[in-house]
């Protein structure tokens, strides 16, 4: 008997001004199975999925549904035809409640009037049918994570969606969380639904899915049953190339302590309590340490205390021997903090400036740049850029006229390494620096971070990727609720007992 | 490659200056038409002709320099508001300022027979403390600048008719003439009023104004604190990430440009163009005007001379119109217009960079075909 | 006493209409700046109905053409916000600044040309409705009931059931708070936010024709209406974007306003000598010292002033 395709989108071709996001791709997915879409970073599947859902119109190609051709304007007629999907980015309202962000856009209404006791009845059906716990009642910005998604997946249920879009659904997830999805994906599949799962993570393809359909910088590259295959046959079709998981690095030689941090702690600014709670550490020369948790356990808040961008409610911050606890955010710079901010576009650059401006942007006041009449240097302002332009190969249009905004995100990220590097620091502080990033570009920052170790100076990595904090550091230490609940040797430790950290399953009250 | 003309900012900036002005024109001419079809041409050239109605040549220079009186204190609100909106801040007080300015320049003048220069810095000084109000509010409490601006301009403008009502000519409701009780402080003509068939008025004012405007440009493109002041405007939290003092350099700012708006009543009301009426009940249009002035200059200092040139141009054009018909307050119809144009300057730039971007796109695809062609020809 | 209480209750309810119309819009996510303009339009579009209405239109007929005038012009006049702000993604502060000076500029332009062309000696910007007054307003003793208090209670019952309790009003807050989120279940933004600004023309529209009928029986248009747009927004922020603090934070307001129009029924205020020009000031002083303690900690919609661009996710 032939298979039934609850979704078939063949020849699919997308463009945006300059690329082709989709070229000629085709997906089928089966009624009932988990079928996974793998790719890198701009290999395409988002822009396929948004295509599914609505959002964009495809240039080519045609999509069906039960082997009748359809045609998707918008996220309404994807609703209609029964397709869901869970973003990336949750789609949620922040100061509504679970059952308002369930209900939106389908509100059980008579003449207008919302009927909430209807819809709350209806949730807590769906809610218990599939394990999916949630308060309808509390708000969104009240809750963890993980309930946050599953009210995302309640949003599909409520619509007696079909067939369910997972996007990237595990990045913000502990791994037991992630098990967690699994099942609930694993559930919803027995019961009938269609899920596509998009991930760039080989283990949860192979846990979970039934099939895997892989992109390549925006070409189709194949489907293959996931029983047939091994992690290892994935990744080529993936990268196009056997790529080297493990980051090249030799013995750790800590010297002297950078960087010390006794009883910090720091206010958050989405509740009343300390984002940051009693945190003690150091960093020495020579080392690369890593923050590691799920995101939102106090990383960034601890980030800000150390960098200056939030005032430290307690405790003490040493640099080099120097109390720099209450030191504004230039002083901090000058005595060789350099920080390569988490979300380059929000700290990490001025857009509208060129690029040559955004390279000065932590010296443009030394007397190299600016004279003594307050005028700046742009003679030498240029000359600086073209040396950091050559040397740290940052690519962009026009040279170091460039606009920033219009510098691809590998680019504009080089170009933050490049400053914050060339400062010559005693301590970097990277937070997810290979945010967003293609695989080359991971590897090149990667490189620099370990050159910098190996040349005497004390890194902070900040990251939520586990291969980047099994890879990279020379110490693990794991943030939990504001709290570090363990220090691991990522020589030593397992992906799951890091897990198990990071969920706070577990904690060493050793240190504290 | 050949570089698009139509690419460089100075040039868009110009078209759409250019487009809202004429656009402008035309809605005002069109509102003329409906209030009265007969006249609406000639009254729309009026306002445009301005002094050029009159027919003599000398009648004609002196008019310019009223014009001109006018535009310096226009050309000094429309840098105050340029000056804080490259910091991110929309100064909407800047006509409380400027009312400020007149109040100390007006009462130490008359009330204290100050010379010229001490006035001129008493006035800079009054609109840089509203200024500072406004930016201290908002950096430290997170006020909206536009809603405390408007707050402070109502204030200003009761508290100086209160002020000045003590100078104030025992007949009317208008504050004494400069030219009889104020005499020291007469800004100094240094013999320019020759040029303009001697316009008692003019004064070093209207140099002084476009000096002004040229330092401003020169700070902002080529100093450091002009650098952190746009930096400061661009991306708050990028300033702030690199160590800027960002609540200093918003205050600084806005106490400067509350200067530069102070300094502009102070360069209107001691030539003794005018005298001061204790009884207003709305704020003066100067401040409103610059900030039409300052869109339609395209941000830029230099750009703004001419806009506010234009701007004046029209109001004083306005006066001229027949009275049996129009009012001259179409000409504040128009500048208001211009203003709501200028709203979509932004898009209308976005929407000219994506047109260029499409063509450009389009003939790189039509190049690649054809050497694809070519090559696929030199295999055969 | 009395006048105060009834003044109080006059400026309250202008306040409270033009403040529940700016909660409106920004609840879609749309700063109106230009309430101030859409007021003065509102004023307009009601003085120039109780001028021209047929002779001997008087009470509940000439109230609600009345209204209903203010609402169309106000509406019409908003939707100007409308298209450069959600079509086309202007700069929502300029745009709001230059309603309110086209809103004034162009109301003093309409109404001098009627006056010149009825009589080319008349220059003024004044329209004068002192008999129609009469239809607004019910003595009870000596206390003056204005229609305007009603319709400003009726308008926050309305705003409060509409934002709470309906359909519409969820949708709507989640244009101002997400709109990404409220595209992704098939919201239409542009809509929800069109629909922001109009209904905020509406209030807006309300309370310029209740600011103008409030104490005097003419208006001069070159006037505007004194910065009361922006009073309103200072008590919609003092009232953190909820309708019934709204209400309280208008009677506070409205308390102060009132003062600079009866302070000298008071016999302690006038022993203090004060001059006038201070009870004007008053609302503007009391305004901008209570934004100071109060914006800190602000709990505006999150994506108010940002165009919303179907393009970028």
């Amino acid at each position: 008997m032939e298979d039934q395709y609850a979704i078939e989108m063949l020849g699919i071709t997308k463009r945006f001004p300059g690329i082709i996001a989709n070229d000629n791709i085709t997906l089928r997915v089966k009624k009932g199975e988990i079928h996974a879409l793998l790719g890198e970073n701009g290999a395409g599947k988002s822009t396929l999925m948004s295509v599914l859902f609505g959002l964009y119109q495809p240039e080519e190609g045609i999509i069906k549904k039960d082997g009748v051709e359809v045609n998707i304007k918008n996220p309404n007629d994807a609703n209609a035809l029964g397709i869901g999907m869970v973003h990336q980015h949750f789609k949620l309202v922040e100061c509504f409640t679970v059952l308002d962000n369930i209900i939106m856009g389908v509100e059980p209404n008579k003449f207008g009037f919302l009927q909430k006791k209807e819809a709350h009845d209806k949730v807590m059906a769906l809610s218990e049918k599939y394990g999916l716990h949630v308060d309808p009642d509390a708000l969104i910005e009240d809750i963890t994570v993980g309930m946050q998604q599953r009210t995302e997946i309640l949003k599909m249920l409520y619509r007696e969606n079909e067939i369910l879009i997972f996007d990237e659904p595990t990045a913000v997830l502990t791994p037991q969380e992630i098990d967690e999805l699994m099942q609930i994906m694993k559930n919803l599949a027995a019961e009938g639904k269609s899920i596509l799962f998009i991930s760039h993570k080989l283990n949860e393809i192979m846990a979970v899915a039934d099939r895997c359909t892989v992109l390549r910088k925006g070409k189709y590259i194949g489907t293959v049953n996931t029983k047939d295959t091994t992690m290892e046959e994935l990744s080529a079709m993936m990268v196009g190339r056997n790529i080297n998981f493990k980051v090249d690095k030799d013995e750790c030689k800590p010297g002297d302590v950078v960087l010390d941090v006794k009883n910090l702690s720091v206010a958050s600014k989405l509740h009343k309590n300390d984002a940051v709670k009693n945190v003690s550490f150091n960093v020495k020369r020579g080392e690369i340490v890593c923050i590691a948790g799920i995101d939102g356990n106090g990383q960034t808040e601890l980030v800000y205390g150390l960098t200056g961008l939030a005032p430290v409610s307690n405790g003490k911050i040493t640099l080099c021997g120097k109390d720099i606890t209450r030191a504004p955010i230039r002083k901090r710079n000058l005595l060789g903090i350099s920080h390569i901010p988490e979300d380059r576009h929000k700290y990490g650059l001025v857009l509208d400036y060129s690029l040559e401006d955004n390279l000065v942007l932590q010296r443009y006041f030394e007397p190299e740049f600016t004279d003594k009449a307050g005028f700046l240097r742009r003679k030498n302002i240029r000359k600086y850029a073209e040396r950091l332009i050559e040397q740290y190969d940052v690519r962009s249009g026009q040279g170091p006229v460039t606009i920033a905004r219009s510098m691809s995100g590998g680019n504009q990220q080089k170009a933050i390494v490049a400053r914050e590097i060339d400062k010559d620091p005693e301590l970097l502080i990277a937070v997810q620096p290979t945010r967003g990033l293609d695989i080359g570009a991971i590897e090149y920052i990667h490189k620099q971070l370990v050159a910098q170790r190996d040349s005497g100076k004390a890194v902070l990595l900040v990251s939520l990727e586990l291969d980047e904090v099994m890879d990279v550091p020379d110490r693990i230490l794991v943030m939990y609720e504001g709290e570090i609940v363990g220090e691991l040797d990522p020589k030593k430790t397992t992906e799951e007992e890091l897990g198990l950290y990071m969920a706070g399953a577990k904690r060493d009250e050793v240190k504290q | 490659m050949k570089k698009n003309i139509l690419k460089n900012n100075v040039v868009q900036s110009l078209i759409a200056s250019l487009s809202c002005i004429i656009l402008g024109l035309f809605i005002g001419y069109v509102v003329l038409l409906f209030i009265n079809p007969e006249g609406a041409w000639e009254a729309i050239i009026t306002v445009i002709k301005n002094f050029f109605t009159y027919t003599k040549h000398e009648a004609q220079l002196k008019n310019l320099g009223n014009t001109l009186v006018k535009t310096a204190p226009l050309l000094m609100c429309a840098l105050s508001v340029l000056f804080a909106y490259k910091v991110g801040l929309f100064n909407i007080g800047a006509a409380g300022q400027y009312v400020a300015g007149t109040c100390a320049a007006l009462y130490a003048a008359l009330a204290w027979h100050w010379s010229w220069l001490p006035c001129m810095i008493f006035a800079i000084a009054s609109g840089a403390v509203l200024g500072a109000i406004v930016g201290v509010l908002k950096s430290y409490c997170n006020v909206n600048e536009v809603i405390s601006g408007i707050m402070l301009n109502w204030i200003s403008l009761y508290t100086t008719n209160m002020i000045l009502n003590n100078v104030k000519e025992p007949t009317s409701p208008y504050t004494y003439q400069m030219a009889s009780h104020g005499r020291d402080a007469v800004l100094p003509s240094l013999g320019i009023e020759k040029l303009f068939n001697g316009n008692k008025y003019v004064s070093i004012a209207i140099p002084l104004s476009i000096l002004i405007a040229i330092i401003i440009a020169i700070v902002l493109d080529k100093t450091k604190f002009g650098y952190e002041l746009k930096a400061t405007g661009n991306n708050k939290n990028a300033a702030k990430y690199c160590g800027m003092a960002e609540k200093r350099n918003t205050i600084l700012s806005l106490i400067i440009a509350g200067g530069l708006a102070g300094l502009g009543g102070s360069l209107l009301y001691q030539t003794g163009f005018e005298q001061w009426l204790c009884t207003a009940s709305s704020v003066p249009g100067m401040g409103f005007n610059g900030i039409a002035a300052t869109f339609l200059g395209g941000l830029d200092p230099i750009g703004t001379i001419f806009a506010s040139y234009f701007i004046q141009h029209i109001t004083t054009g306005g006066a001229y119109v027949d009275k049996t018909m129009y009012c001259s307050q179409i000409s504040d119809l128009i500048s208001a217009i211009i203003i709501y144009l200028c709203g979509f300057v932004f898009f209308l730039k976005y929407a000219m960079n994506k047109a260029i971007a499409a063509r450009e796109e389009k003939k790189a695809l039509k190049e690649k075909a054809i050497a694809e062609k070519a090559s696929e020809g030199g295999e055969k | 006493m009395l006048l105060l209480v009834q003044y109080t209750l006059v400026f309250a309810s202008v306040l409270m209409l033009v403040a529940l119309g700016g909660c409106f819009s920004e609840h879609s996510g749309v700063i109106n700046l230009g309430l101030e303009g859409i007021m003065v339009i509102g004023a307009l579009g009601g003085a120039l109905m109780m001028r021209y209405a047929p002779e001997g239109t008087v009470g509940f007929p000439l109230v609600m053409l009345t209204l209903i005038a203010a609402i169309v012009f106000a509406m019409a006049y908003s939707s100007l916000l409308g298209v450069a702000c959600i079509n086309f993604k202007a700069d929502q502060t300029i745009v709001g600044t230059a309603l309110n000076l086209m809103g004034t500029a162009g109301a003093t332009v309409i109404v001098k040309a009627i006056n010149t062309a009825e009589d080319v000696n008349n220059v003024s910007s004044t329209i004068q409705y002192i008999d129609q007054k009469k239809s607004f307003i019910v003595k009870i003793g000596d206390f003056e009931f204005s229609w305007f208090m009603l319709i400003a209670f009726i308008g926050l019952a309305i705003a409060y059931i509409v934002l709470y309790k309906t359909k519409f009003g969820l949708r709507l807050m989640a244009c101002g708070e997400h709109p990404q989120a409220a595209d992704s279940v098939g919201i239409n933004v542009y809509k929800m936010r069109w629909a922001g600004v109009l209904i905020s023309g509406v209030y807006g529209g309300l309370g310029g024709i209740c600011y103008i009928l409030s104490g005097v029986s003419e208006w001069k248009f070159e006037n505007g209406v004194a910065g009361f747009g922006f009073l309103a927004l200072a008590v919609m922020i003092f009232g953190q974007w909820k309708p019934t603090r709204i209400a309280l934070a208008a009677l506070l307001f409205g308390m102060f306003r009132a003062l600079s129009n009866v302070y000298f029924g008071f016999d302690f205020l006038m022993s203090m000598n004060i001059p006038g020009s201070v009870y004007n000031m008053m609302p503007y002083i009391i305004s901008l010292i209570i934004l100071a303690f109060t914006s800190k900690k602000s709990r505006a919609p999150k994506a108010e002033g940002i165009p919303y661009d179907k393009g970028q996710r």
